[in-house]
């Protein structure tokens, strides 16, 4: 093969490889009453409408990570410089100590992509729900 | 310099080491805990630790962020107990259990503290949602979700803490949150153990 062939290959093997990976990080749509249940794992430092061991999570989505008053974040999370959107949680969820260094959530994660995005499409919901809407 | 051979199970042989298990036996006898495998495990895992091995930063987070649950646990049975609202063998498993999470508090809090980490204290205040426990029901399946959030809780620190020895304490914990939680549903009426596997 030549140089120029093989480059080309490469090439191939490694579009393939991007397109694959962005196949694999498509957006999938969550069911929110599956996510429900999924909710139930952070229930040991997480509610809906009143800061615990972690913050609430009633306006999680579309609020600045680190950013619920009264609060006590790690430096770590309130150094974190972006917006909730469903996107970053999916990152987040998937490995916060690895997406935020330092930070004070001592949790493995949500591993499997379909239960993540339940559990965003849960967070979504229930942030527009009524036992949301004074918190 | 230790001459003990340095390898993961090193702490092990601490098992075995009578002056300084001896040590740690009269430190937590002051402090009125008793001493179970697990607070051997934590113990020793920090000596493992104190001889070079990984940084503890994160695991000390995650130790920490048990504790913050561990202490509102125990607030939480507080108000269980004192609301008025349980009868008495009920009441009994509700002192039980806090005592349970008293034990792991004190513990994860020593821990901490030897890996050189501040224990995180009790809230001043927590915001339980008073307003929606009414019966002794209502407190048992309150004091459930806890259990079954802590089984969680610990499934997700056992993974991502380095020191194996607190990892093995973690599960140890966590085996004692899910009895709380299948007793509670038990005393609720439900299926004890709904599911073969907790996630
Ligand atoms: C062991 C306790 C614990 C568990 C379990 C836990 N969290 Fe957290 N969470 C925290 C803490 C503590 C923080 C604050 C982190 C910081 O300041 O670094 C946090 C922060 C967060 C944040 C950032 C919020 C903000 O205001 O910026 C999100 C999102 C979050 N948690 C979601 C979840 C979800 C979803 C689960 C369940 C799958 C979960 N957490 C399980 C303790 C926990």
């Amino acid at each position: 093969m030549s140089i120029a062939l093989r480059a080309q290959a490469l090439l191939g093997i490694a579009l393939a490889v991007a397109a694959g990976g962005a196949i694999a990080k498509g957006e999938l749509t969550g069911d929110p009453k599956a996510g429900e249940a999924v909710y139930a794992r952070c229930f040991a430092c997480h509610a809906l409408t009143y800061n615990r061991t972690g913050p609430k999570h009633c306006g999680l989505l579309g609020r600045r990570a680190g950013s619920v008053p009264g609060f006590q974040y790690s430096v770590a999370m309130k150094r974190a410089n972006w917006i909730w959107d469903k996107k970053m949680l999916d990152r987040f969820l998937a490995n916060p100590m690895k997406v935020v260094p330092g930070t004070t959530m001592g949790y493995a994660g949500v591993k499997d992509r379909k239960e993540r995005a339940d559990l965003i499409a849960y967070l979504e919901q229930a942030g527009k729900s009524d036992v949301c809407r004074e918190h | 310099m230790s001459s003990r051979i340095q390898t993961p199970d090193t702490s092990f042989a601490l098992l075995h080491d009578a002056p300084e298990l001896e040590t740690r036996r009269s430190f937590l006898g002051k402090s009125g805990l008793v001493l179970s495998g697990a607070a051997i495990a934590l113990l020793a895992g920090r000596d493992a630790l104190a001889k070079g091995k990984k940084t503890a930063g994160s695991d000390v987070n995650v130790l920490n962020s048990a504790l913050g649950a561990e202490l509102e646990a125990i607030a939480a049975y507080q108000v269980g107990a004192e609301s008025g609202l349980l009868q008495k063998p009920v009441l009994d498993l509700a002192v039980t259990f806090q005592g349970h999470h008293k034990a792991h508090a004190d513990l994860l809090a020593q821990t901490v503290a030897k890996l050189g980490g501040k224990p995180v204290s009790a809230k001043e205040k927590y915001d339980f949602p008073v307003d929606t426990l009414k019966t002794q029901a209502d407190v048992l399946r309150f004091a459930a979700m806890l259990e079954k959030g802590a089984v969680s809780a610990y499934l997700g620190a056992v993974p991502i803490l380095d020191n194996r020895d607190l990892a093995k304490a973690a599960a140890s914990i966590l085996g004692d949150e899910a009895m709380h939680w299948a007793i509670l549903r038990n005393a609720l009426g439900e299926a004890p153990v709904p599911v073969a596997f907790m996630s």
